[in-house]
């Protein structure tokens, strides 16, 4: 369960300080699904960035399963996103020269597991987002659907309590939105893992159960009927 | 994944990787020539000092040139012949003397050897034998009874005056009991033998081949000096340039010889160890007053000509643009590494947020611009090689001028030639020596390491970079 509490985030921009994040409470329960919706450079991003402890709040704390992310010392929280949380972006920051079975075990390196496991894995998940038959190919060679899909095996190939997903379907057409969306949904569904997704798509925002809408640093949660 | 992704990388990105890599191996190659080159210079200056020298001497021991005191002229030879009424026989005379008028005791060489880092110390005396052979011949009385007025009635005498052939030659006074030592080892003997430890005093002698080619002298023949007849024993080929005498005789000979018993002229020295040479030096100037003691460094500063020329070039701007090249081929690899790491900020912040380890990304840029290193590391040693042996196959030859000119030279050309003095003023010694540029095991590690510190360096620029990079940063900037 993530608690956020007086989560505060203010960044120096030359001689001016921007405050993305404004005395933020939220709590996110295990196996919830939360859409951040707001305007862009409301500060959803680095909601997300706060959440996967990929940045560090100026003020307040972000606890994860009893855990403050924000006083962790840097190598415990590189720990923490190799074991509990997963992540897929909008631009699907897969490595242009690696396959995709390769780009997919790049999230089992942190743990340590032998070559077999982490290939036996890495197999297991791109099928589970239907690319079995594609993982020899590196993503130059794969529609936006496909690099999103092997994005998200690779957010989950290591078996994650968290996915955060910024913006996931920002850079696909309709079909490939709901294409790469039916395979999240699915996974969460199946998985129970916490879900929080940025997204602009009011469409995707609709299907649910929390949003919360970030505006000005400062966040309301709504909740909503799917 | 380590290899799987450098490998890759690499592949990605193999034109940025060429240039890193032909950057290092240019300036590997330079070194690997520029040191090998350097190496055949100094065994060039090595062969010169050599032939000088002779084999393991680190320096000579002579006595200080004196000078003459006031009202004293320099010493120079001097004949007397007997110009006896109503002979007109043929004259001969050998006079002998010491090469350079100066001598030390004998007992300097227990001294020199007595000191402390000499291993060996060999004495040896320089002669120069000055054959002066002809005759008178009286003046003629012609029309007597016809003289000028005042004449006396003699008539005049025309005709008469005196023909002699002068020849000079060196004949160097050999320890025949310390051969491994001293000026004969600069030759090889190539017919007959050379003097056994029991021929202290005989009356035999080694000749140079050249000298006795002239003369036309053989093994078996017999060479009279000052009325004594020395059977040639040997016939000695220098291994290059001149020889360094004429002829060699048993010391005690040579002694008896210039009427200088108990004398020598040079004591050839050799070092415990070549560090203690100067030590050494300074040793025997402070514990043996009034002797000169020339190393082989003193003498390869009298080197001159294009030997000394390419020497100089190349331990100078050489060895400097060799490295400067490498300097900025480190410089260029570590700033394309740099940003190389600059253009992957994305792929950086990615894999930390998947939970990569700074250090682990660090491994894999260092790891990345390593093999770069190597890459370019084996190609400046293939290019060095190449260059190398380029050089050698095309042996370019240059000439060493030895003790040309100046007091050092002169002093240096006394040491070499016979330890004697006075030497100098002589015309300089030329020799012509092939350059060969050997690649010793040792240049090659230093290539290897150059190459590892290039990509250690390259890395350690991109490894930094990465190293620093924060995901959140990392990923904000691109997105």
């Amino acid at each position: 369960m993530y608690q956020l509490t007086g989560v505060t985030k203010r960044y120096r921009r030359g001689k001016d300080a921007v405050t993305a994040l404004d005395s933020v409470d939220l709590t996110i329960e295990d196996g919830g699904r939360l859409v951040i919706q707001g305007p862009t450079g409301g500060g959803k991003s680095t909601l997300l960035q706060m959440l996967g402890g990929l940045d560090r709040p100026t003020e307040g704390s972000v606890v994860l399963d009893g855990t403050d992310l924000a006083a962790l010392p840097e190598a415990r929280l590189t720990r923490v996103r190799a074991e509990k949380i997963g992540f897929v972006f909008q631009g699907f920051n897969l490595i242009p020269t690696l396959t995709a079975q390769e780009n997919v075990e790049t999230a089992l390196v942190p743990l340590r597991l032998g070559a077999r496991e982490r290939r036996e894995r890495a197999g297991e998940a791109l099928a589970s987002v239907g690319l079995g038959d594609r993982s020899g190919h590196v993503p130059g060679e794969l529609s936006g659907g496909q690099q999103q899909r092997v994005a998200v095996a690779r957010a989950l190939v290591k078996r994650p309590a968290v996915l955060l997903a910024d913006e996931p379907t920002g850079n696909l057409d309709e079909s490939m939105r709901d294409e790469v969306m039916e395979v999240l949904e699915a996974l969460w569904q199946e998985h129970a893992f916490t879900f929080v997704m940025v997204t602009h798509d009011s469409a995707l925002a609709r299907r649910a159960p929390r949003v919360a809408t970030i505006g000005d640093g400062r966040v309301t949660v709504r909740e909503q009927v799917a | 994944m380590f290899f799987t992704y450098l490998r890759r990388e690499l592949r990605r990105r193999r034109k940025a990787a060429l240039v890193v890599a032909s950057g290092l191996a240019l300036g590997i190659a330079l070194v690997i020539v520029v040191t090998s080159v350097s190496s055949g210079m100094s065994r060039a200056q090595g062969k010169v000092l050599e032939s000088l020298y002779g084999l393991g001497t680190d320096m000579t021991v002579t006595k200080a040139v004196e000078p003459p005191e006031e009202g004293q002229t320099t010493r120079r030879p001097r004949f007397e012949f007997d110009a006896g009424e109503g002979e007109e026989a043929q004259q001969s005379r050998d006079l002998v003397m010491v090469q350079g008028f100066q001598s030390l005791d004998a007992s300097t060489v227990d001294d020199v050897a007595g000191q402390d880092g000499v291993a060996d110390a060999v004495g040896g005396l320089g002669i120069r034998v000055m054959k002066v052979d002809g005759e008178f011949r009286r003046g003629q009385v012609e029309n007597p009874g016809q003289g000028g007025p005042g004449g006396g009635g003699g008539g005049a005498v025309r005709g008469g005056g005196a023909a002699f052939d002068v020849d000079s030659y060196t004949a160097y006074g050999t320890d025949v009991a310390r051969q491994d030592l001293g000026p004969l080892t600069t030759s090889k003997i190539t017919s007959g033998r050379t003097f056994t430890e029991g021929e202290t005093d005989a009356a035999v002698a080694v000749l140079d081949s050249a000298w006795a080619a002239g003369k036309d002298l053989a093994v078996g023949g017999t060479l009279t000096v000052s009325g004594t007849e020395f059977e040639v024993i040997g016939i000695a080929t220098a291994d290059s340039g001149d020889a360094a005498a004429d002829v060699y005789l048993p010391l005690a000979r040579a002694q008896a010889l210039a009427g200088a018993e108990a004398k020598v002229t040079t004591v050839y020295v050799k070092a415990t160890d070549s560090q203690r040479i100067e030590g050494v030096k300074e040793a025997v100037l402070k514990n043996i007053p009034g002797t000169t003691v020339t190393t082989s460094a003193d003498l390869a500063a009298t080197v001159s000509g294009s030997l000394s020329t390419a020497s100089d070039l190349a331990s100078g701007v050489g060895t400097w643009l060799s490295y400067l090249v490498l300097g900025a081929a480190f410089l260029v690899a570590g700033l394309l590494t740099s940003s190389a790491v600059s253009r992957r900020v994305r792929e950086f912040g990615t894999l930390k947020a998947l939970g990569w380890r700074s250090g682990r990304v660090t491994r894999q840029v260092a790891g990345e611009a390593l093999v770069n290193g190597l890459v370019g590391g084996a190609l400046g040693i293939a290019l060095g090689l190449a260059g190398a042996w380029l050089i050698t196959a095309l042996s370019p030859t240059l000439t060493a001028e030895l003790g040309g000119g100046g007091a050092a030279g002169g002093a240096a050309r006394g040491g070499m030639r016979f330890g004697g003095q006075g030497g100098g003023g002589g015309s300089p010694q030329t020799l012509d020596i092939a350059l060969t540029a050997p690649v010793s095991l040792a240049t090659i590690g230093l290539a290897v390491a150059l190459a590892v510190a290039g990509g250690l360096v390259a890395g350690g620029f991109g490894g930094w970079r990465a190293s620093r990079l924060r995901p959140a940063d990392a990923l904000r900037r691109v997105e």
